[in-house]
């Protein structure tokens, strides 16, 4: 895919080597670079995935990075229905409905 | 300028006192020992200010609604005489959806006061959203950094959903895999954008707050006749509480009991790449809530203005299921679908109320937005895709990580009580360990004590028994 000059994209870069990272980080922390994501205008005329290429962000910061995702799609949502949730409206209902109060 | 890790934290007290405009060195006193109440008085803003400020921006005067189907749910749980009622202060009526735009809006408020060209604020949570929309508010640029993603580069949903609010209102938000050299690398933005920084520990960020304690003390007095006998807030990093308790207290509640709660995730490293997405809390948990409380001055100012020792009467745990399940009864029972981290305080609030007398009154000082990424099933299904087992059952089976327990009936919802004393031990143990102290003059004695609301004789009790 091409993106062109002024796309909404995802850069990516990495911000520290795992060589140059903070000391007393837990193991599966320490042995993996510390990686930033942002996103902005491309400012290159065209690039593909995987480039190399400028980004103006929101604020008009010029920031550098490999291109990641052009117009990048928010993924998070609402869920799958769960099972362990679903009744526990109604069984407050029959509680709140049932019989008197305790003591 | 050298951007490597170390010379960039070698400049973090210049940096700071820049982008925060506040001297802290005028409120030092001796060793450890400063003077709090100075430092609240000079750089914040009184009260009536505050409040004035907010009202221009929407933020503020939330609605305090009594809870009364969770309540009469708690009175049918409850032995006879006892079952206190909950009101909740609905503070998702707030302009970006929760009670961080109290906090955003004063220091967003300083910064344009300051000539300022934007603010910036290093937070995987609500408190992004705020500072985006209260930037807005004032014409000023806003970057938000967040620890969002692991080294896979799955980001937790509950952060996403914040990343995607903050691009609403117009902010840069740039996203970090975890690690505490996020900070690093908002240090090279303050150095880079001469922004304000909007830490959450400044005094203007608690001197938001202090409004919520205000409100709900007038909104309590008026619906009840009476203050509130107890105020219960989700504790992280410590500003709802120090802030809402000061706010009793400038309204004349002073003997409304101040209880903090947070979901139990102890045992899960807060900087653990593989422990990250195993969470489905992002605040309002251990993580945050023990060592913000027991080390204050951890956080990103050299003085945080959020001391909770000083106004916790107790500190309550509950688990991740049985917030999940006081979610759905909130929605359910009472037509507010909120949360669900807000809703811890909400969680130690059912249970607490079981024990009170049922002339007693429980506030729960906020709610929150929900949505995409947030809700329980969102974070449901995200956990079981990250390998930790859901289960119907007793939340006791709980553990962090592995294991969330949906209750199977509302009177398994119980909390744990991590003892005050036990937070005093540690912060005092902290100081001897961190800070390496071997002696403490007579005015550092005198600050220990009054940061955690002991008498000198305690701390040098305390101190004999670590040596």
């Amino acid at each position: 895919m091409t993106a062109k000059k002024g796309d909404w994209v995802q850069i990516h870069f990495v911000a520290l080597e795992p060589g140059e990272r903070a000391e007393h980080l837990p193991e599966e922390t320490k042995k993996v670079p510390l990686e930033i994501r942002i996103k902005g205008f491309l400012e290159d005329e065209k690039a593909n995935i995987g480039d190399t290429v400028k980004i103006k962000t929101n604020v008009g910061r010029i920031v550098e990075g490999t291109l990641k995702e052009i117009n990048p799609i928010y993924e998070h949502n609402f869920g799958k229905p769960i099972p362990e949730l679903l009744q526990i409206g109604n069984n407050l209902w029959e509680i709140l409905e049932e019989g008197e109060n305790n003591g | 300028m050298d951007k490597s890790y170390n010379s960039v934290m070698n400049r973090k007290n210049e940096i700071m006192k820049k982008s925060v405009g506040v001297d802290y060195s005028k409120y030092e006193v001796e060793g450890l020992a400063f003077d709090y109440e100075k430092m609240m008085e000079d750089a914040g803003y009184n009260l009536e200010q505050v409040r004035e400020l907010q009202l221009e921006t929407g933020v503020g005067n939330t609605p305090l609604v009594e809870l009364k189907n969770i309540n009469a749910l708690i009175k049918k749980l409850s032995p006879k005489g006892k079952g206190a009622r909950i009101f909740i202060k609905d503070e998702e009526k707030n302009p970006s959806g929760s009670y961080k735009d109290r906090r955003a809006s004063v220091s967003a408020h300083r910064a344009k006061e300051m000539g300022y060209k934007g603010i910036m604020a290093a937070t995987s949570g609500n408190y992004g959203a705020a500072v985006a929309s209260q930037a807005a508010k004032k014409g000023l640029r806003a970057i938000i950094v967040q620890e969002c993603q692991d080294s896979r580069g799955i980001g937790q949903p509950e952060i996403l959903e914040k990343a995607r609010a903050c691009e609403a209102y117009g902010a840069e938000v740039v996203q970090i895999t975890v690690g505490p050299e996020l900070f690093y690398y908002f240090l090279m933005l303050l150095e880079e954008t001469d922004y304000f920084n909007a830490s959450l520990y400044t005094p203007f960020a608690i001197a938001g707050v202090e409004t919520l304690g205000w409100e709900i003390a007038h909104q309590t007095r008026e619906m009840t006749g009476k203050f509130p006998d107890a105020v219960i807030s989700t504790h992280a990093g410590g500003g709802i509480t120090t802030g809402t308790a000061r706010g009793l207290l400038k309204a004349g509640a002073k003997n409304t009991k101040v209880i903090g709660a947070s979901v139990d995730l102890r045992g899960l490293h807060m900087a653990s790449d593989i422990d990250f997405n195993k969470k489905s809390f992002t605040t309002g948990h251990t993580g945050f809530g023990i060592p913000f409380a027991v080390y204050p001055d951890r956080s990103d100012v050299p003085r945080n203005a959020a001391r909770v020792l000083r106004y916790m009467d107790r500190y309550l745990l509950v688990t991740q299921g049985e917030v999940f399940y006081m979610t759905e009864a909130l929605a359910n029972l009472e037509g507010m679908q909120r949360g669900p981290a807000g809703n811890t305080s909400l969680t130690a609030a059912f249970a607490l109320a079981q024990e009170m007398d049922e002339d007693q009154v429980i506030v729960v000082n906020e709610t929150e937005y929900t949505g995409a990424g947030k809700l329980p099933s969102a974070q449901l299904t995200f956990a079981k895709e990250n390998g930790v087992e859901v289960k119907k059952g007793d939340p006791k089976e709980n553990e962090p990580g592995k294991k969330i327990v949906i209750p199977e009936h509302p009177s398994q919802i119980n909390y744990m009580e991590f003892e005050i004393e036990d937070m005093k031990k540690s912060y005092v143990k902290q100081l001897l360990k961190r800070d390496k102290k071997e002696k403490f003059t007579q005015k550092e004695l005198e600050f220990i004590a009054e940061d955690t609301r002991s008498t000198v004789k305690e701390i040098k009790n305390i101190i004999n028994e670590f040596k």
